[in-house]
């Protein structure tokens, strides 16, 4: 039996998704064209594509650097955040106590706290120990950004994994240290990568700490294209083809990660 | 605090293994980073205290606060905060809604249309931002201005004319997409069953909706709404990279405010003080966010449901 095609259903689908869509297409499609034709008053989607925008923003400006940054920062974060919230979801998961929920609470609670309202020391204490610009001090509070979303995540999956295993691990002999090593990070890799996925997303998007805090040096690529606010944004192909290349990676990476977006963010109250 | 606390609950485990060298590593650093922090900018908020004056900080009371609430653009900075908040909010909770409704139905490439809408939220704000300003509402070479030329409108300056609503499609652009997968993924965890059976009974496409899905959707939405007032209170480089607050105050926000008395005039004390006014304002939105969260944290313990049934 052929199910019948949901004909305005499938109309109206396709128009919203590609009107939702189409500012990122333009922005694709500016990248492909020669600035002037970028220019044009009346704007065409006939034009010669060519790579020149893309060639030019890999080799004239410092694209490769701050890629560079926005790859070292947002790994660095995710795999201390992971690491760091691995133990602490076993304890709360398999040796629960009277202040475990209090304490997964707060860890939630500090994820809902505005960040320009630990701006001002932020700023001070890095500048004080010389760790401005640094990518350094971008990790350690990336980390600290997404500790309570991946301690939410891996606690979550922990919690699905059943008891009587560790017991057996016990049996065996296993320490605690033991048991999270040989047994349940084998179990749990799917969850732990893709909660790192989720992480990873959330570093290389973040833009309120890397602009404050960074610059050239340590400088992620958010930062690298803020640099385009100036007149030199005009020249919207290069832009077009910078932005491009910052996001594209993610765009993936956020596709692949939607499900840990929802649980993540919302910790767990939607399923 | 004594470390017993910690201690594994007999229930869950007959040994006691004491959680406390598990979770220090995380409690520290949040600690650190967050609590610190958060501590200082507290102590902060009653000093006199500008990096640019050649004397130290000096305790001055609640005077950063007095002074605070009688500065016109913390005045205009709450309004535009809640302003914003209510427009962006209305706009991907009504949109999102419908958004989930509209892709919970089947059809040719379905599954990538629904990949195109949640698109947006994974562009970096920064992105986002001169995406916006430049090759959208730019007066001149925007896409906007081709049909508004057409129509012999404009040019419109719109971050001049405009500024606030600009900003706010800007950040509804990147938070629709959230709310929309939220409410996807809440309706689709909807009983099929109830919804075929409400087909054959012959209810139609409106009647489901406002009789089914959107009772459904009353919890996921409150979810919504939270997290994103969490977030757009803290909306920054969107802000920053396309008006800088301006013109004026028009587009200053809390977040903005803040920022700019601290990193830009140097005051601390009086950035301090506006960093505490933010918190205590996110706090009243994160409670709510935290109950019903939490209502999900300890649920019933494996209850075997579906054995029964």
């Amino acid at each position: 039996m052929t199910r019948k095609i949901n004909w305005i259903a499938f109309v109206l689908g396709w128009s919203v998704a590609l009107l939702i869509f189409f500012p990122i297409l333009w922005m694709a499609l500016t990248s492909n064209k020669t600035e002037s034709e970028a220019y044009a008053l009346r704007p065409g989607l006939l034009f010669h594509p060519t790579l020149e925008s893309f060639r030019t923003v890999l080799s004239q400006s410092a694209y490769g650097h701050y890629a560079w940054n926005s790859v070292y920062v947002s790994v660095g974060a995710t795999l201390l955040a992971t690491t760091l919230s691995v133990p602490a979801a076993y304890a709360m998961a398999f040796h629960p106590g009277p202040r475990t929920s209090g304490i997964l609470m707060w860890m939630m609670s500090t994820r809902m706290m505005p960040p320009v309202s630990t701006l001002i020391p932020t700023y001070l204490i890095l500048a004080h120990l010389g760790l401005i610009d640094s990518r350094i001090a971008l990790i350690g509070i990336y980390a600290t950004m997404n500790l309570p979303i991946t301690v939410w995540l891996v606690y979550s999956y922990f919690r699905e994994i059943p008891h009587e295993i560790l017991e057996a691990g016990r049996i065996e002999g296993l320490s605690p240290w033991g048991e999270i090593w040989h047994l349940l990070l084998p179990m749990s890799l799917p969850g732990l990568a893709s909660s790192a996925l989720l992480s990873l997303v959330l570093c290389w998007n973040e833009a309120f700490w890397s602009i404050n805090l960074t610059s050239a040096k340590a400088g992620t690529l958010a930062v690298f294209i803020a640099g385009y606010s100036n007149p030199q944004g005009l020249f919207l192909a290069k832009l077009s083809a910078a932005s491009i290349l910052a996001i594209a990676p993610i765009l993936v990476f956020g596709w692949a990660a939607q499900r840990q977006l929802v649980r993540g963010l919302t910790f767990g109250a939607v399923k | 605090m004594p470390s017993t606390v910690f201690e594994a609950s007999r229930t869950a485990d007959r040994r006691r293994v004491a959680s406390v060298p598990f979770i220090a590593p995380s409690f520290v650093l949040l600690f650190a980073s967050m609590i610190v922090p958060l501590v200082i900018t507290l102590y902060f908020s009653v000093e006199h205290y500008n990096l640019l004056s050649a004397n130290g900080p000096k305790f001055t009371g609640l005077n950063n606060y007095l002074y605070l609430v009688r500065d016109p653009a913390f005045v205009d900075a709450v309004v535009n905060s809640c302003l914003i908040l209510a427009s962006v909010l209305a706009l991907t909770v009504v949109g999102g809604t419908l958004l989930a409704w509209l892709y919970d139905q089947t059809f040719p490439g379905s599954k990538v249309a629904r990949l195109l809408v949640i698109a947006p939220f994974f562009v970096m704000p920064t992105v986002n931002a001169l995406l916006w300003k430049n090759l959208l509402f730019h007066p001149l070479y925007g896409f906007l201005a081709f049909p508004l030329r057409l129509l012999h409108i404009g040019p419109i300056d719109w971050f001049g004319r405009f500024p606030l609503l600009a900003i706010i499609i800007i950040l509804s652009w990147q938070w629709l997409p959230f709310a929309f997968l939220i409410l996807l993924t809440s309706v689709q965890s909807m009983d099929a069953e109830q919804k075929e059976a409400a087909l054959i009974d012959g209810a139609g496409p409106w009647t489901i909706f406002w009789h089914l899905i959107l009772p459904h959707l009353k919890r996921p939405i409150s979810v919504v709404i939270m997290v994103e007032a969490i977030f757009l209170l803290s909306a920054f480089a969107e802000i920053l990279i396309t008006t800088a607050g301006g013109p004026g105050t028009a587009t200053t926000n809390l977040t903005f405010l803040v920022y700019s008395l601290g990193l830009l005039q140097f005051d601390i004390g009086l950035a301090s003080a506006g960093g505490v006014v933010a918190v205590v304002f996110a706090n009243i939105v994160a409670l709510f966010l935290i109950r019903t969260a939490s209502r999900n944290l300890n649920p019933p313990a494996a209850v075997p449901e579906e054995a029964e049934a």
